[in-house]
C-alpha cells in the first residue's frame, strides 16, 4: 500500500524576507500618500474623522496581533490607552512651548508606560487561560477610574488633564489647517505601526504567535518558547495601545476617565472581531467602524423628528446597541467561531 | 474597635450579595464552562424593570418578584436564542458573544431609561442598630442575609435532594452519557441559564439599594467583584462561592472604611491577581493533575 504525502511546497516560491519587507513597504507608501491626499480633499470635520480612525487604527492592529494570532482576550486595551494618554498629558505638560519635538518625547514616554504596564499584565496573563485572562484584564480596565480618583493629586480624578499641543508647524504655513496636521500625526502613528506589525508578524515571531495560537503543547515541542511568546505578544500590542491612547489624547486636547471606560475596551474588541480577526487588514476595517458607526447613528438620530432629550439618548446608545447586535451575529454567523474567521489565503 | 465591628458587618452583608452573584456564575459555568460575562447587565436590566413595576403599582414587593422571575426568564431566553449556538471549539467564543450581550443590553437601557443614576430604594431602613454604642445591623443586612441564606439553601436542596438536581448535575458532568440514558440536556442547560440569571437578578435587586443607584453600568464593579469572589473559591466550587464572596466583602469593606471607598477597585484587581498567580483553581482546590 503506497501512501502519498501532500507535497507541502507551493506553486509559487515563497517570498524572501527581504521582498516580503519591500511589499509591506510599497503598501505603507501607498497608504500614505492616499492619506495624504484624502487630507486635502476632505473638509476639517472629516479630517478630524480620519484622525481618529488612525489613533484607533495603531490599537485594533496592536489588538489583532495579540487577540487574533495569539489568542489573548484582552479587555483591558482601554486601560493601557489611558495608561499612553495620561502619560502624555503629564509629559507635555512638563515640557509644553519648546517646540514641535517635545510631542514626539511625549508620545514615546506614552508608549513607554503602556509597555511597561503591558507586560506587568502580560506576565500574569502568560499563565491565564480563557475566562480567567478575560476576567483579569476586565478587571484593569474597570479600576481606570478608581485609579484617577485615588491619585487624584497626579490625575486630577473625574476632570482628568488637558493636553497642550503645539499649533502646526509653521513652516506649512499659516493658514494650515489644524485638523490635517491631526490627520497627518495620528497616521504617521498608525501608518509606522502597521508596517511595525505587518513585518514583525511575517517572520519568525509571526509563527511562533500562530502556533502557540493553534496548539501550546506542540509549539512548545517544536521549541517555541510559549510564555515568553505570549508576553512578547502582550508586550508590542500593549505599545501599539499606548501610541493610540497617546494620539487621543493629542486629538482630543484632555483626558479623563470617562473617554476610556469599559465600553471602549469592548468596542476595540468587537472591532477586530468584526473586521476579521487574525488578519490587519481587518484591524483597517474595524477601526473605520469605530468611527463610521457613531457617526451614522448621529446623522440617523438627527434626521428623525424627536425631542433633543430623546436624540440624545439615542445617539449615546443606538451605536452600543448595534454594535452589540453585531458583535453577537458575526460570532454566531461564524460556525467555526474565531478560527474559520480567518481566511485560507495560501492554499498549502 | 467599633468601627471594626462595623465595617465586619457590613462586609459580611456585602459579602453575602457577592457570595450570590458568584454562586449563579458558578451554575452557568459548571454547566456550560462560559463565564457569563453579561450577567451584571442581566441583573440591571431585570432591576430596571422591577424598579418601574414598583413606581407603577407603588409595591416594593410585586416589583421585587417581577425582578427575579424577569432574571429566570431573561436567563432561559438567552440560553435558548443565543449562547446555545454558540462555538465551543475556542473558549474566546463564549467570552465575546456575552460581551456583545452586555454592549446590547446596556444600549438599550440607556437608550429606554437614560444614562443618569436613578434611585433604587431599599425596602428596609438601612439605619444600623446600635448595641452598647455599637453600630452592628441594619434591618436590610437582615433581610440581605436571610434572603440569600434562603437562595443557597434552596440551591442546595434542588441540586441534592430532587431528582431534577440530579439530572442537572449529569448533564453538567456528562452530556453525552445523560443524553443516552433519556435526560433532556438541552432543558438542564436552559433550566440552568434560568436558576442562575434569576439568582443574579436576586443579588442585583439587594446590591443595588446599596450602590449608587440605577445605572446601565451599575453592576460593572459588582461583576468584577464577584468574578474574583468566584475565582477565590474556586470557579467549580458552589460553597468556594459562597466562600469567596464573605472574603470578598469583607475585603472591600475594610479598605473602603480604611483607605477611602475609591481604593477598593484597586484591592479587587490586587486580590484577583495575587488568587490567579498563587492558586489559580481557588483557595480551596486540591492540587490538580497537570493540564497538557
Amino acid at each position: 500500500m503506497s501512501v502519498t504525502l501532500a507535497p507541502k511546497v507551493s506553486a509559487a516560491p515563497r517570498l524572501t524576507r527581504q521582498a516580503r519587507k519591500h511589499r509591506h513597504l510599497l503598501w505603507t507608501v501607498a497608504a500614505a500618500v492616499l492619506i495624504l491626499a484624502l487630507t486635502y480633499v476632505l473638509p476639517p470635520f472629516r479630517n478630524y474623522q480620519l484622525a481618529t480612525v488612525g489613533a484607533y487604527l495603531c490599537v485594533t492592529a496592536g489588538l489583532t496581533v495579540l487577540t487574533g494570532l495569539n489568542g489573548q482576550l484582552s479587555l483591558g486595551h482601554g486601560a493601557l490607552m489611558a495608561t499612553g494618554a495620561y502619560t502624555v498629558a503629564m509629559v507635555q505638560e512638563k515640557l509644553s512651548g519648546r517646540g514641535q519635538w517635545t510631542l514626539l518625547v511625549a508620545v514615546l514616554a506614552g508608549i513607554a508606560v503602556a509597555t511597561l504596564a503591558g507586560g506587568i499584565v502580560g506576565l500574569a496573563a502568560a499563565r491565564l487561560r480563557g475566562p480567567y485572562l478575560a476576567g483579569l484584564t476586565l478587571a484593569v480596565a474597570v479600576v481606570v477610574p478608581a485609579v484617577a480618583s485615588t491619585f487624584d493629586k497626579t490625575f486630577n480624578s473625574d476632570q482628568g488633564l488637558s493636553v497642550y499641543v503645539d499649533p502646526p508647524p509653521l513652516a506649512l504655513g499659516a493658514t494650515f489647517p489644524y485638523e490635517r496636521w491631526q490627520a497627518w500625526l495620528a497616521w504617521a502613528g498608525a501608518l509606522i505601526t502597521v508596517f511595525g506589525l505587518a513585518t514583525l508578524v511575517s517572520g519568525r515571531f509571526g509563527r511562533s504567535l500562530r502556533a502557540v495560537r493553534d496548539d501550546e503543547a506542540a509549539a512548545r515541542i517544536a521549541g517555541v518558547n510559549v510564555a515568553r511568546t505570549q508576553v512578547l505578544a502582550f508586550v508590542v500590542s500593549a505599545a501599539c495601545a499606548g501610541l493610540g491612547g497617546g494620539l487621543f489624547a493629542v486629538l482630543a486636547q484632555s483626558v479623563s476617565p470617562g473617554a476610556f471606560p469599559l465600553s471602549l475596551s469592548l468596542f476595540l474588541v468587537m472591532a477586530i472581531v468584526i473586521g476579521g480577526l487574525g488578519r490587519l487588514a481587518g484591524a483597517v476595517w474595524g477601526a473605520v467602524l469605530l468611527v463610521a458607526l457613531p457617526a451614522l447613528t448621529h446623522s440617523v438620530t438627527d434626521s428623525i423628528d424627536v425631542s433633543p432629550a430623546v436624540a440624545q439618548r439615542l445617539e449615546g446608545n443606538l451605536p452600543l446597541a448595534l454594535f452589540g447586535i453585531t458583535l453577537i451575529i458575526v460570532m454566531l454567523a461564524a460556525p467555526g467561531g474565531i478560527a474559520s474567521l480567518r481566511p485560507r489565503r495560501r492554499k498549502a | 474597635m467599633d468601627r471594626f465591628v462595623f465595617l465586619t458587618f457590613d462586609g459580611l452583608s456585602r459579602g453575602a450579595v457577592y457570595a450570590a452573584f458568584a454562586l449563579a456564575l458558578v451554575l452557568i459555568w459548571r454547566a456550560t464552562r462560559i463565564v457569563n460575562f453579561a450577567q451584571g447587565a442581566m441583573a440591571v436590566a431585570t432591576a430596571y424593570v422591577g424598579y418601574s413595576v414598583s413606581a407603577a403599582t407603588g409595591s416594593y414587593w410585586l416589583g421585587f418578584v417581577v425582578a427575579v422571575l424577569g432574571g429566570l426568564a431573561l436567563g432561559a431566553v438567552t440560553e435558548r436564542v443565543v449562547m446555545r449556538f454558540v462555538d465551543h471549539s475556542s473558549h474566546l467564543n463564549g467570552v465575546v458573544v456575552a460581551l456583545g450581550l452586555v454592549l446590547v443590553i446596556q444600549g438599550v437601557l440607556g437608550m429606554i431609561y437614560g444614562n443618569e443614576f436613578r434611585p433604587a430604594e431599599a425596602p428596609f431602613s438601612r439605619d444600623a442598630f446600635t448595641v452598647g454604642g455599637i453600630a452592628l445591623l441594619s434591618r436590610f443586612d437582615l433581610f440581605v442575609f436571610g434572603a440569600v441564606f434562603v437562595v443557597v439553601a434552596l440551591l442546595a436542596a434542588l441540586f441534592t435532594r430532587t431528582s431534577v438536581g440530579l439530572r442537572m448535575r449529569a448533564s453538567a458532568f456528562a452530556p453525552d452519557v445523560s443524553r443516552l440514558l433519556g435526560v433532556n440536556v438541552g432543558g438542564m442547560l436552559t433550566l440552568g441559564w434560568a436558576l442562575a440569571a434569576g439568582v443574579g437578578s436576586l443579588a442585583g435587586m439587594l446590591v443595588l439599594p446599596t450602590e449608587l443607584g440605577l445605572h446601565p453600568n451599575a453592576m460593572d464593579i459588582v461583576f468584577v467583584s464577584s468574578f474574583t469572589a468566584a475565582v477565590v473559591g474556586g470557579l467549580d466550587s458552589t460553597i468556594g462561592a459562597v466562600a469567596g464572596g464573605l472574603i470578598v466583602g469583607l475585603l472591600l469593606s475594610y479598605v473602603s472604611g480604611y483607605l477611602g471607598a475609591t481604593v477598593a477597585p484597586i484591592a479587587v484587581l490586587i486580590l484577583l491577581v495575587v488568587v490567579l498567580l498563587g492558586r489559580p483553581g481557588g483557595l480551596f482546590s486540591r492540587s490538580a493533575a497537570r493540564a497538557v
